[in-house]
């Protein structure tokens, strides 16, 4: 009897969000839309990050050795060469200038040098943005060294001395999952989990704050609904509209973007229920802090900030000190990060993933249960 | 502890209402208390309030803006926690029986607030649902309430597009649709046209006479006090009288004259210094004089302006109303503290 009573009363709360979330389609629209864009956003500029960075080059000694070491950074990919200077105060100023990221000055006498055995190039790099230091220094050292490498071994045999032609120790370095290093892989799993984590947090925290706003909250509050059917009343119809927008995402990402998804597709479902019930849950809490839309913004602007940084998204979590750790452990997205990557990168069943999954149902009942208890009964 | 000032006027209500056999009280408060904390300190919005509302009747709570009108009916009905006292409806307790108490009472807040993005029809339904109406009771009791309310031409239109009048009425519809004993509401007239007015005491009226519920009501307005049949006084969040309108009333210091002086400033100036004269009140271009003795008081105040220059209009005896009693009374207040 009072099971039935307290169906009923969640039934009236999902029907009546129900018809509201139809009505207000402009916010419904942008919250399909805006996902999809971000994503495009994000993985276009990830995907071009790493390459073609433009490159000014102060070649002072153009001969064939220098010529032929610009040449195997431009053909690394890496590189783009947009202008050759020719004094090394051109290029730096380049680099003020913002026209270009990398500099490789090439001192004169390169080719003579070469063949004594102690020649140099500067490479000069913007270190205003450590995404561009991080792979122009890990490039340019990989491709002087290979380069340097292959000169050597081809003066060794002509030497005769095919012997030494050949390194004395040989790594093969094979990458699972991910063999080409592609970023868009990495990206878009991470990707989905914020986006997905990012709608369930504003959806459900405009709905309380806009309730609260318009004062439609007190006359709901007179009803005997209990706040944690009233809760669940809110969580119900986004469910349905952030399940549409996984869906798109994940298109995109398959048929797009081109990401192979190795796992099962059914249990990453189940497992993005979870997740968006967490998110939900989350938004929930939240608004029983805010007072307004605008306070609404902000802290949703705020937790995608920690989300970026913190979940393991963007940066490996490992590395991190324990008490930030910590706090991404309280963003549901840290968890459901590697459960993506887990099904659709590494194609893994659940056995491997337990224990982000346990983690994951505690965290959906702590925060539903948590958001229920602050959830105010009354105005003040 | 017991609030002696307010005492003068305001002794215990059940002294005040000598009934015969004690009919059963639907709301009770004693000694109820409910703070603020602001920034400039602690601010008493409701005060050691006592009241009673017996069954069937409709109790009007009237007083200024900022009275703790708003913040004793939320105190009753648990939407604020209480900070002293007690508070019950139909004998629930407001703070430990929120729930029971929704059930059996209907509310309407001061600002419109039913959703306002959902229909007529889908209003009715939602409030309908929540309170476990089931679906064959709803049909009956829904095309009911909005004929009575006069929307069933309406039931297709967003609440939000609705007129003040027609919101209040909705609201009304929506808070009687699970049939609850005791209905409250807050300022329900607040922005409405006097004839929409005039319309929704009439639904008040019928509600009281046909299903017998009990009615309790915030209003500014003294000419809505004037159809309660029953009426506290709140002002600075304490009750400072209570009783039938014709109580109330008789509360006022004596006979009441109306004259329309010209010019009016010295008049006003003058009157009160005047023998006799227990109360002056501006009333646009008139002055309302509370005196002992009508007959004499009179033409003793029209002499006195004219020595002063000042003539006298209209010089005649009216019947004291609320609005007058409910002034004095609170100049009264006023003066005490």
């Amino acid at each position: 009897m009072r099971m039935k009573s307290r169906l009923k009363r969640l039934w009236a709360m999902v029907r009546k969000e129900t018809i509201q979330m139809v009505r207000d389609w402009p916010t419904l629209g942008m919250v399909i839309v805006l996902p999809v864009v971000e994503l495009f956003l994000v993985s276009y500029m990830g995907a071009s990050l790493l390459d073609h960075m433009p490159t000014i080059v102060a070649d002072q000694s153009l001969d064939s050795h220098s010529r032929a070491f610009v040449n195997a950074l431009e053909v690394s990919g890496f590189f783009a060469v947009t202008e050759y200077v020719d004094s090394e105060a051109a290029v730096i100023r380049a680099i003020d200038e913002g026209e270009a990221y990398v500099g490789v000055v090439i001192p004169p006498n390169f080719a003579e040098r070469v063949a004594q055995g102690d020649a140099q190039a500067l490479v000069i790099l913007d270190g205003s943005d450590t995404f561009i230091v991080q792979s122009a220094y890990s490039a340019a050292g990989a491709i002087a060294q290979a380069h340097g490498m292959e000169l050597m071994m081809n003066t060794a045999r002509r030497m005769g001395r095919a012997n030494i032609a050949q390194l004395p120790i040989n790594t093969f370095i094979r990458i699972l999952y991910n063999p080409n290093i592609d970023e868009l892989i990495f990206l878009i799993p991470g990707m989905t989990a914020m986006l997905l984590q990012l709608v369930c947090v504003n959806i459900t925290v405009s709905s309380v704050v806009r309730e609260r706003e318009l004062g439609t909250i007190e006359q709901i509050l007179v009803t005997p609904t209990r706040p944690l059917e009233l809760i669940m009343g809110k969580m119900v119809p986004p469910i349905l509209v952030v399940t549409a927008d996984l869906f798109i995402i994940i298109g995109l990402g398959v048929y797009w973007f081109k990401v192979p998804f190795q796992g099962s597709l059914p249990l990453f479902c189940w497992l993005s229920l979870l997740f968006i019930i967490s998110s939900l849950g989350m938004g929930v809490l939240f608004s029983t802090i805010c007072k307004n839309q605008k306070q609404a913004q902000q802290i949703s602007a705020m937790l995608m900030m920690f989300t970026m940084l913190l979940s393991g998204l963007l940066y490996p979590r490992a590395t991190m000190p324990p008490v930030v750790q910590f706090i991404g452990n309280l963003i549901p997205a840290t968890y459901f990060i590697r459960i993506a990557r887990g099904i659709i990168t590494k194609g893994v069943g659940i056995s491997f993933l337990w224990n982000d999954v346990i983690a994951l149902l505690i965290y959906a009942a702590v925060i539903v249960l948590a958001a229920g208890v602050t959830f105010k009964r009354r105005l003040d | 502890m017991s609030s002696s000032q307010s005492s003068v006027l305001s002794p215990q209500p059940s002294v005040l209402s000598p009934q015969p056999s004690k009919p059963q009280v639907t709301i009770q408060t004693r000694n109820l208390v409910k703070h603020f904390k602001t920034r400039m300190g602690e601010v008493t919005a409701v005060n050691e309030v006592t009241l009673q509302v017996r069954r069937g009747e409709t109790y009007g709570l009237i007083g200024p803006d900022g009275a703790g009108k708003t913040t004793l009916t939320r105190v009753i009905l648990g939407l604020l926690t209480r900070n002293g006292g007690e508070s019950r409806i139909l004998g629930y307790d407001s703070m430990r029986d929120p729930y029971a108490i929704r059930e059996h009472v209907g509310y309407i807040a001061q600002q419109f607030s039913l959703p306002p993005d959902m229909t007529v029809m889908e209003n009715m339904r939602f409030f309908a649902d929540v309170h476990g109406v089931s679906r064959k009771e709803q049909k009956q009791r829904i095309p009911e309430l909005l004929e009575f309310a006069g929307l069933t031409a309406f039931t297709k239109r967003l609440a939000g597009r609705l007129s003040g009048g027609m919101k209040k009425k909705l609201a009304l519809a929506c808070s009687l649709v699970h049939e609850p004993q005791v209905v409250m509401l807050d300022e329900p007239t607040l922005g409405v046209d006097p004839v929409s007015r005039r319309e929704f005491w009439n639904l008040l009226g019928n509600l009281r006479t046909e299903k017998g519920v009990t009615i309790f009501v915030c209003t500014p307005y003294m000419d809505e006090a004037e159809r309660c049949n029953w009426v506290g006084l709140m002002y600075q969040g304490r009750l400072v009288a209570d009783g039938s309108p014709t109580t109330i009333k008789t509360l006022a210091p004596g006979r009441l004259l109306e004259f329309t002086p010209l010019p009016f400033v010295p008049a006003r100036d003058l009157v009160p210094r005047l023998e006799g004269v227990l109360e002056v009140q501006t009333y646009g271009v008139m002055l309302h004089v509370f005196v002992d003795d009508p007959e004499r008081r009179g033409p003793e105040i029209t002499a006195a302006l004219a020595a002063q220059g000042v003539a006298c209009t209209g010089m005649r005896e009216i019947e004291v109303r609320m609005e007058e009693a409910f002034i004095s009374l609170i100049r009264q207040q006023a003066s005490q503290r």
